[in-house]
């Protein structure tokens, strides 16, 4: 399982990479490597306004849609519209698949999540149970 | 995972480190191997794949009075069956809806072994001493039998290289018992959930890990994969074969799940009779259809259908099919839609269109 460098992690394994201000949302390995085949994104609507843990988007797997919420508070900017027809770009390269894009209203946020060696730790005990 | 059952052959398990487990009704099963339940699905469709389906339950039903009883408690017709014949069957309530689907393996008709479903299996064993006529005895000798399934158009022709006895002389439906497997003695039957060609092995607990790693072994250089529960999920779903809880349940009848051919309206009696019977002549306000989503979305179970902003039925399964690269649902809605009709089906809040298709979804034209 890879968890990169420079990311920042969410407890329910959505990672967040900061690019000029606006912040790029995916799912982690781990999250990838859990649900299996990825069938199916369902993608935010851009322009719409989103508060930290909001059900922003659905993937969905060959066995069940599992929601992904938002990491960040903000407006979606930007959605990955690679994933309407190549889904599964998400179980290859999980970091650059990212699902949407926000502009941050809170970025004081960012402080809150996991590290990538936090998050290493968390995915750890996660497993285990 | 606490507390969960494990079948015999979980040992073998720890050779496949992609295998990934689920709680399936209890059981600790493998969902999929390392290809992926898309890898798995469509190994099984274009060569063949094998399955632990150990969690299946079986129950001995022996005694002068078997055939006809038996013949009684479900809806096939059973003093119709040759000696090792087997037949696919529905157990009902007197109110016509499900306790269970099954196959029922024919010896002779004073002996036969009945393969019930792994949740159920329980409920079964008690249903059945209940409705207990005649002499009979009843055994459940779930916990003592292991059985993996090989199953695929290939399916034949790899197994015979290496098994000793001729796989052809297994008519569709039919079975051997015993034949060997490396010197161990099973059942084999000609059967299987998946829509291919194939055969379901039965044999004792403790043997299985040998049965198992020798088959796999011997045929992982033919291209046959480890197989999870997810693609026999959804290659039974491609091929519209029910699945307990979803397609048949306790509310829902065999002649609404579109099973009408397995229930012999004719035979003298058996327990549901007088509904089914009722529900062919008057017919059924809903019934079993196939949907093809025309938006974009995948159907799930129990996800809510509508018509003109009525609501008229729900999903009973609903996947991406891999063999369509589409997404598609069965259906248990109002009777009076035909194919091409348009209906929606409500995701995640969304109303999304979808059209009325034929079924199955997938049939292989080479199987028998």
């Amino acid at each position: 399982m890879e968890i990169l460098k420079g990311l920042k992690y969410s407890k329910t394994h959505e990672w967040v990479k900061v690019d000029e201000g606006v912040a790029y949302v995916g799912i982690s390995d781990f999250a990838q490597e859990s649900l299996g085949d990825i069938v199916y994104v369902e993608l935010p609507t851009v322009d719409s306004e989103v508060s930290k843990g909001d059900e922003v988007a659905n993937i969905e797997s060959v066995k069940a849609a599992s929601p992904i919420f938002s990491p960040l508070s903000g407006t979606i900017v930007k959605v990955n519209e690679e994933l309407e027809e190549e889904a599964e770009l998400i179980n290859h390269t999980p970091y650059d698949a990212y699902i949407f894009a926000i502009e941050m209203s809170n970025p004081s946020e960012l402080d809150e999540m996991m590290d990538a060696d936090a998050y290493e730790e968390y995915c750890e005990t996660e497993a285990s149970h | 995972m606490e507390n969960l059952k494990r079948t015999p052959l979980y040992q073998c398990y720890s050779k496949y480190p992609g295998a990934k487990f689920i709680d399936f009704g209890g059981w600790e099963l493998p969902v999929n191997f390392e290809a992926g339940i898309i890898g798995e699905h469509m190994a099984v469709r274009k060569v063949a794949g094998m399955f632990d389906v150990s969690h299946m339950g079986e129950i001995i039903v022996e005694g002068p009075d078997a055939e006809s009883y038996l013949d009684y408690l479900v809806t096939n017709d059973v003093k119709g069956m040759e000696d090792y014949q087997v037949i696919y069957t529905l157990m009902c309530y007197p109110e016509g809806t499900v306790v269970d689907d099954l196959l029922i393996y024919k010896y002779n008709n004073k002996k036969y072994m009945l393969v019930v479903n792994a949740s159920n299996v329980e409920k079964d064993y008690n249903w059945i001493l209940k409705n207990k006529k005649g002499q009979v005895s009843i055994e459940n000798i779930s916990d003592r039998i292991a059985q993996i399934a090989f199953q695929g158009p290939k399916a034949e022709e790899i197994l015979q290289k290496y098994v000793n006895f001729d796989l052809s002389s297994i008519k569709f439906f039919h079975f051997k018992d015993p034949v060997q497997i490396n010197g161990i003695d099973c059942i084999v039957s000609r059967t299987g959930y998946t829509g291919e060609d194939g055969f379901e092995i039965y044999l004792t607990a403790e043997q299985s890990p040998r049965v198992w790693d020798y088959i796999y072994e011997k045929t992982k250089n033919d291209g046959v994969l480890p197989c999870g529960l997810g693609c026999r999920d959804t290659l039974r779903f491609e091929a519209k074969l029910p699945l307990y809880g979803h397609e048949i349940s306790d509310k829902i009848t065999p002649i609404e799940a579109g099973l009408k051919y397995f229930v012999k309206l004719d035979k003298q009696n058996f327990i549901g009779k007088d509904v089914l019977v009722n529900q062919v002549q008057q017919g059924v306000k809903r019934s079993l259809k196939g949907l093809e989503m025309i938006d974009k979305g995948i159907p799930r179970s129990e996800y809510k259908v509508y018509k003109d902003d009525k609501e008229i039925g729900f999903i009973t399964t609903g996947s991406y099919s891999p063999m369509l690269d589409k997404n598609v649902a069965l259906a248990m809605i109002d009777s009076n839609l035909k194919v091409g009709d348009e209906v929606y089906v409500e995701i995640h809040g969304k109303m999304k269109k979808a059209i009325i298709v034929k079924t199955p979804f997938y049939k292989n034209t080479k199987k028998e």
